[in-house]
């Protein structure tokens, strides 16, 4: 277990998530995507965290990570809650004008 | 290399395999509960990572953050897409290839820049009493870290009111916002 084949792991986690974020139509979909994206950075971060600087100030920012993946949800799902009722559909398809 | 580095190493590397293919499998699946389970299960493998990765606090908030996070996800997807789209089987996906070309990209250029960036290794000297500093600097030098974080936490709860609100400002008073509101039932105070 090195820190480079931890970097490895969280890599493909973030390119899985991207595939996911690109490719899908649904909302929520999309979301998912953007997390596991977030969850790989997370895995890098502490990865890093470990190996080159185990000191506190980097737990400090992997939990600021954490809040933005709780924003992240949030906001997305309020996005979608209003998408779904202008337009009676969670795609992204029908969320390209912005207006409601 | 002492008996419990090996058990963190196998754990980490289980985890790792699970985390990787349940997140694969959430764009597999043909059924959108399925795949909020699946994402669920990757959240948590990431978390134990975390764990042998030996940062104990952020590994359990992780699990515990992600699990009621994917059980509202699912009620969400029940509730947007009905009973039948979100539990059979379906596909809600475009531009397959160029998304699998890009994500294939991306993956290259990041396990390029882990393999080839010369890090500068240092043995890891993890503190035994990390959480308890975790809570100190989190109180005391890193305040201004958690004094950001709250107002940040709190403009989303607002934002997403405001965002999901089925009657706003406008739609009571039309563009003329100093004249009686266009309620279906009269009510309120001074209404």
């Amino acid at each position: 277990m090195t820190l480079q084949l931890v970097l490895l792991v969280a890599a493909a986690l973030f390119a899985v998530g991207l595939y996911g974020a690109i490719s899908q139509q649904v909302v929520v979909m999309v979301m998912m995507g953007i997390e596991l994206m977030v969850n790989g950075v997370l895995l890098a971060a502490a990865a890093l965290w470990y190996y080159l600087a185990p000191v506190v100030d980097g737990q400090v920012l992997l939990l600021v990570v954490i809040t933005a993946m709780t924003v992240e949800m949030a906001m997305g799902f309020a996005v979608a809650t209003l998408i779904h009722r202008a337009r009676n559909s969670d795609m992204t398809d029908d969320a390209t004008e912005l207006r409601g | 290399m002492g008996l419990g580095e090996v058990v963190a190493a196998v754990l980490f590397w289980v985890s790792a395999v699970v985390a990787i293919v349940a997140g694969a499998l959430v764009f597999r699946v043909d059924s959108m509960a399925r795949a909020t389970y699946a994402l669920a299960v990757s959240f948590v493998a990431v978390g134990v990572a975390v764990l042998t990765l030996r940062q104990d606090f952020i590994g359990l908030v992780t699990i515990l953050m992600m699990i009621m996070e994917m059980a509202i996800m699912a009620v969400f997807m029940v509730s947007y897409m009905g009973m039948n789209p979100a539990l059979m089987p379906m596909d809600m996906t475009h531009a397959k290839r160029p998304s699998a070309a890009i994500a294939g990209g991306v993956f290259v250029l990041l396990a390029a820049a882990a393999l080839l960036i010369p890090w500068p290794l240092v043995p890891a000297r993890v503190p035994s009493d990390l959480i308890v500093r975790i809570g100190e600097a989190l109180m005391g030098s890193k305040m201004l870290v958690m004094l950001t974080v709250s107002p940040v936490l709190f403009v989303t709860i607002v934002a997403g009111i405001v965002l999901t609100s089925p009657r706003g400002r406008y739609d009571r008073f039309g563009d003329r916002l100093r004249e009686r509101p266009r309620d279906p039932e009269g009510g309120g105070v001074g209404r």
